[in-house]
């Protein structure tokens, strides 16, 4: 058992809204610009279709403006480098926050000696599976393995940042052990099995700093998308020049402007139209988006291996949740005196309180508790009663209980106790019957040979989960209870918990099966599990979340780790893989909307000269053909700044059915991207008109 | 007034058809019964009814019969002057002849010749009234495999479905609008023509032909190609008003009949209904504005009169005029009963636009539904990602296979246009135009924005008979039917594929009001975005003088 199942549960704070983002600190802005700078590398930024085109262009533009410089064309030059400048900071802040959390993880890494089991010393990196290793009290645990022998109290806060300690044992579900991790009591002999250099903490370093992230399938489909509107966009400028040239060559008295002379559109002119039509603020924030929601669940303490589980928790349809921890808290607890044979409800509360003062079960504390709650009985010290004898529960008198004086209190299993008192009655069974039914456990009372009643055990569902289920169903996502527990006691839980489905006596093959079948119906399914024979069942999930508390095979086998091993954290993974999700088709919506407003302003700009009738178009009756293009450039490249936090963050998710969110999302982005650039390009023309020679 | 009423009951005419012939073509199609007739083709063809065929072999199907029958049409209208009934024409040349077969085979129908003057009767009936009816059933044919891709596992035998959709729809419904149109007074004879004498003492060679027919198919399979030169303007092809709201009725039944096919084959009516709905505001948002632009234009001449009339027959007046105009360049007909060139500078960017919108709505047989549903896709995966899961289409993941093929279909015809328009410039071939300055672009730009979407109506006011536009215009319609046409089988094998997701209340709802006004919108943005420029310089810059 570990200290950590104690921790106050975060879902118990009612929030709607689950998912919050980390905030941006303004100086990581400045902090990454110098990564931002290293990352202007064709060599790298070609991954990048949409920027690599905006740098070919900035390079077209600085040639330009070295060999007929301008005010104009120096001052669109400038501002195309820092449109790829931003797109790379977004990048670079997403991954710098990636980097610290990967150096805290280093140091604990650094310098660890591995003591053998047979006496020898060897540097913790040349470990080799199956190897075997002793650590003591104030050690260092050199590498991953499972504890062989021994038992010890460990402290994980380099990896899960939760300083309470665990205790690790040999056997069991409990066994596993994580390099990096300090042995705070005790001696324990550990199996390495780990690789030299895959240790957990090795995958954390190369997780959170995004080393080798790879795009997820999502993420290729919008690159193949943004890839052919850059291709769209490229050819109806390219192909304007000639009918330029022609429009211009036929209104030959027209005078030259800052975009267009005899030999059509200035190069200037073009390079900015096509940055300005192709989608740059997706293209600029796309990567930055993708590390941000992987280091949205970091801070969560969940680990992902791949980016795309993130997606994958986003499409889940079937939520496969444990019973005890998840749904119920960890233990029954009473709920109900039911006295038989004209016995007083008091006097029946006051036999079961004696008869569990000893009982340190969470059950037989629970009894005290409704006792003093119900009736006011306070509790009575165990050793201030000196002439009481505790009797423990075992295993074949299935009852515990108190002698005091004369007086021989019992409690226990119905069948047990009854026996023991040597009498019975209809009322009794009738009792303990309706109470198995509606999916509790009768405790039976009996002083001497007569029986006083029943106490209600029953698993008591966490606060909250109803309306959680609720708003899963909502979202689309049914909720299986699984529960070892009969189907009968499975079917009342889960039907006070409001859950869709049950697994009622589940063993691991039943989980595996239940899987399959989801998954033979098209549906995504996510689990969370601990023990090794959960794991066929993780592998099998499509996200498969691993306790940290649980078996390495348990860890091997999901997909995720939540470090602070807590069951109820499945739903924040859902919500933030479709955060991530939403988060890219607000903002490509966005950028595509924006398109609209640039062409009011750059358009006219370009033509008006030739046909003064185009300038109706102007409707932002913007100064100058030349601020009117510098003002969009501008814009362009501001937007991808202010959405940087947006980015970080990810867009407000709160949960709901396809059509509600996509309205919202909609109006928001889609609206928003029609009249926030309108407004930014104006206020930035009334800015740059005063800049001399625009 | 009387405008009001050709335009609504259009309208109720349609909306009374969807059901009943969209039920209709979906029976013929999914039947499984041969009929005796078909039977016979199939055994001559040496087909196999039953089987199934991969996206590959339905594709290279297509792609075989299509090169065969271009390959027959050119041979046929190069030798066509020593053939019977050639009625003393002479031989086609080579660029011309290259071009009308193209034009043909891929519906476009595209006439870079005079057809009283140019064509004996056997090539019309034998050669072009032929490609006219299996052009159409090959665009619908691909449509239904396409909508298989998203229904089933298979996507069903193209000789199956193109000897069906022929011989079950196409040729019943034509025998009977011929014998209509003959009775309001089509000409359908095999005559050479006859000379008169006029009253004012001159010689007119009055000419006569199988019209009739040939004008059933030409609006029924949205293939445009007239009889003679002018056209549906030319009495002997529309002669009355009701003939014209006939003609436009068979240019837009099917088109818009086949969303009914979509609904029934999904197993969901109402996703036909959101398809049709696109169809509908678009289609009806296009004819009011070019009918207002035409009424209201503006211009020195049609301010003065208070119309438009340049280059419109007076039986039909405005809005007859700009219905068909709308409809036949909406769908992919290009048959005309007016002169496009002659209408108002907004007014003529309407036809342009409509036909840049990739002939969606209603679009041509088979390939309008088919083009409305990648952009539909398209909309799904931008919509998809805004309500959090990866976007599916009736329970079909849109992934990256499917996008970059959904991507190559959206880029081919406006790459075709804007570089055919380019190129035009460039090599100074736009100086065939009759205009210049933004109307000449407009002529320019309207001729490859016709033959890329595969449309063939003319804005006019050009000559295209060089050997430089036919060869060019060729390529685009060529280019601009078929890989399109391959793109989408290939995408409805990629879904075909795929087993279907079931629906929850998470997935994006592909039925309701938002998303129809969602397609609208990118439909109309993403058009907007790729060909203002170009625009700006035509129709826009001229009608902003």
């Amino acid at each position: 058992m570990t200290l950590l199942a104690e921790k106050p549960n975060p879902t118990a704070k009612s929030n709607p809204s689950a998912v919050r983002g980390g905030l941006l600190d303004p100086h990581q802005l400045w902090r990454s610009l110098p990564d931002a700078v290293r990352k202007l590398d064709p060599r790298t930024l070609w991954r990048n279709p949409v920027m690599f085109i905006v740098e070919v262009g900035a390079v077209f533009t600085t040639v330009l403006s070295i060999t007929d410089p301008s005010t104009l064309s120096w001052t669109i030059t400038v501002w195309l480098w820092l449109t790829v400048v931003f797109a790379n900071l977004a990048e670079a802040v997403a991954e710098g926050r990636g980097k610290a959390q990967a150096a805290t993880l280093r140091a604990a890494k650094q310098d660890t000696m591995a003591r053998l089991r047979d006496g020898g010393l060897i540097p913790a990196a040349e470990l080799k599976q199956g190897d075997i290793v002793v650590a003591e009290a104030g050690d260092i645990i050199p590498g991953d393995g499972d504890v062989i022998d021994g038992i010890a109290s460990v402290d994980e806060s380099a990896i899960t940042g939760e300083s309470a300690p665990v205790i690790r044992e040999s056997g069991g579900d409990r066994s596993a052990v994580t390099g990096g991790t300090r042995v705070l009591s005790d001696r324990i002999v550990i199996r390495i099995t780990q690789k030299p250099g895959e240790s957990f903490v090795d995958r954390m370093i190369a997780l959170v700093e995004g080393a080798n992230r790879q795009k997820t399938p999502n993420e290729i489909a919008l690159n193949i998308l943004l890839a052919a509107l850059t291709i769209i966009f490229l050819l109806s400028v390219v192909t304007l020049q000639p009918l330029a040239i022609f429009s211009k060559a036929w209104q030959a008295a027209a005078p030259d402007t800052q975009a267009i002379n005899a030999h059509g559109v200035t190069g200037i002119v073009l390079v900015s139209l096509i940055v300005c039509l192709i989608p740059t603020t997706i293209g600029a924030l796309l990567s930055a988006i993708g590390i941000a929601g992987m280091d949205r669940l970091v801070q969560r303490n969940v680990l992902a291996m791949s980016g795309r589980a993130v997606e994958a928790a986003g499409d889940v349809n079937t939520l496969l949740l444990d019973k005890t921890g998840t749904i119920t808290l960890g233990n029954r607890q009473a709920a109900e005196f039911v006295p038989v044979n004209g016995v007083s409800e008091r006097e029946l509360a006051d036999a079961a309180q004696l008869s569990s003062l000893a009982d340190e079960t969470p059950e037989g504390r629970s009894i005290v508790v409704l006792a003093k709650n119900e009736f006011g009985l306070r509790e009575r010290e165990p050793g201030l009663m000196s002439d009481a004898t505790f009797v423990p529960f075992t295993a074949q008198t299935r009852m515990s209980g108190v002698d005091i004086g004369g007086r021989q209190i019992r409690k226990g299993a119905a069948a047990a106790v009854l026996k023991w008192a040597r009498s019975g009655s209809d009322e009794v069974a009738e009792i303990v019957d309706r109470i198995s039914a509606s999916g509790g456990t009768p405790l039976v009372v009996a002083e001497n040979d007569r029986v006083l009643g029943v106490i209600h055990l029953k698993d008591v569902v966490k606060e909250g989960m109803r309306a959680r289920f609720d708003e899963m169903r909502r979202m689309g996502i049914r909720t299986v209870m699984i529960t070892g527990d009969n189907p009968r006691t499975a079917k009342a839980i889960a039907d006070e918990a409001g859950v869709d489905d049950f697994l009622a006596e589940a063993t691991p093959e039943d989980k595996l099966a239940y899987i399959r079948k989801e998954q033979e119906g098209g549906r995504l399914v996510a689990m969370t599990g601990d023990g090794t024979n959960d794991a066929p069942a993780l592998a099998q999930a499509d996200v498969g979340v691993a306790m940290n508390t649980g078996t390495s095979a348990a860890k091997e086998a999901g997909n995720m780790v939540d470090l602070d091993s807590d069951p109820t954290k499945l739903i924040e993974i859902v919500e933030i893989g479709k955060q991530l999700l939403i988060t890219r088709g607000a903002l490509t919506t966005f950028s595509i909307t924006n398109d609209i407003a640039k062409y009011f302003a750059i358009i006219p700009a370009m033509f008006a000269g030739v046909y003064p009738g185009l300038d109706t178009l102007n409707v932002m009756r913007l100064h100058s053909p030349g601020s009117a293009i510098l003002s969009a450039v501008i814009f362009n490249a501001l937007v991808i700044v202010a959405l940087i936090p947006l980015a970080l963050r990810g867009v407000r998710y709160t949960p709901a059915g396809a059509s509600a969110l996509l309205r919202r999302n909609l109006w928001i982005y889609g609206l928003g991207g029609v009249i926030a650039p309108f407004l930014g390009i104006k206020l930035i023309d009334l800015l740059v008109q005063f800049i001399p020679g625009i | 007034m009387a405008g009001w009423l050709f335009v609504i009951s259009l309208v109720v005419a349609l909306v009374a058809a969807y059901r009943p012939f969209g039920d209709y073509l979906y029976r013929a199609i999914t039947s499984t019964r041969n009929l005796r007739g078909e039977k016979l083709i199939y055994r001559l063809v040496g087909v196999d009814a039953n089987a199934e065929q991969t996206w590959g072999v339905y594709a290279r199907s297509v792609l075989a019969f299509s090169a065969v029958s271009i390959l027959f049409l050119y041979l046929f209208l190069r030798v066509q002057n020593k053939l019977w009934l050639a009625l003393g024409v002479p031989q086609m040349n080579t660029h011309v002849s290259w071009n009308t077969a193209v034009s043909f085979v891929t519906n476009t129908n595209w006439q870079a010749y005079a057809g009283e003057s140019a064509l004996g009767h056997l090539v019309q009936m034998a050669g072009l009234a032929v490609q006219n009816f299996v052009s159409a059933g090959v665009g619908i044919a691909v449509a239904v495999a396409f909508i298989r891709g998203f229904a089933s596992k298979g996507l069903g035998n193209f000789w199956v479905d193109l000897t069906r959709i022929t011989l079950r729809v196409l040729l019943p419904i034509c025998v009977v609008a011929t014998l209509v149109f003959m009775v309001a007074g089509a000409v359908q004879n095999l005559s050479g023509g006859t000379d008169v004498t006029t009253l004012t003492g001159a010689t007119q060679h009055i000419t006569g032909g199988p019209v009739a027919s040939q004008e059933a198919i030409k609006e029924l399979g949205t293939n445009g190609g007239g009889f003679y030169n002018v056209n549906s303007a030319h009495p002997f092809e529309n002669p009355t008003t009701w003939t014209n709201w006939l003609q436009i009725f068979l240019i837009l039944l099917i088109p818009f009949s086949l969303p009914r096919v979509f609904g029934r084959m999904v197993g969901q009516n109402r996703q036909g209904y959101a398809i049709v709905a696109v169809m509908a505001v678009l289609a009806i948002a296009s004819v009011a504005l070019t009918i207002g632009f035409e009424l209201h234009g503006g211009g020195t001449v049609p301010q003065a009169v208070g119309s438009a009339m340049e280059g419109k027959e007076v039986r039909f007046g405005i809005p007859d005029s700009a219905t068909f105009a709308a409809a036949t360049t909406l769908t992919s007909t290009g048959a005309v009963n007016s002169f496009h060139d002659s209408y108002t500078p907004f007014g003529g960017m309407m036809p342009i636009v409509n036909m840049m919108l990739g002939e969606v709505a209603p679009g041509g047989v088979g390939s309008g539904l088919y083009g409305l549903l990648i952009l539909a896709t398209i909309t799904v995966f931008v919509a998809g990602l805004m309500v959090g899961r990866t976007p599916e289409y009736l329970g079909k993941k849109i992934g990256a296979r499917e996008m970059k093929l959904a991507s190559l279909y959206f880029l081919v015809t406006p790459a075709l246009v804007l570089i055919g328009a380019a190129a035009a410039f460039a090599t100074g071939n736009n100086s065939t135009a009759l205009n210049t300055g933004p109307h000449g672009l407009s002529e320019v730009l309207y001729a490859f924005t016709s033959a890329a979407n595969n449309n063939g109506s003319a804005f006019g006011g050009i000559t295209v008979n060089t050997p430089w536009w036919d060869t060019a215009l060729g390529l685009a319609m060529l280019l601009g039917r078929f890989l399109p046409l391959v793109l989408v089988l290939a995408l409805a094998g990629s879904l075909a594929r795929q087993k279907p997701n079931p629906e929850s209340e998470g997935t994006l709802p592909t039925h309701q009001p938002l998303f129809v006004g969602m397609v609208v919108g990118v439909t109309v943005v993403l058009v907007a975005l790729t060909f203002l420029p170009a625009l700006a310089l035509g129709p826009i810059a001229e009608g902003l003088s």
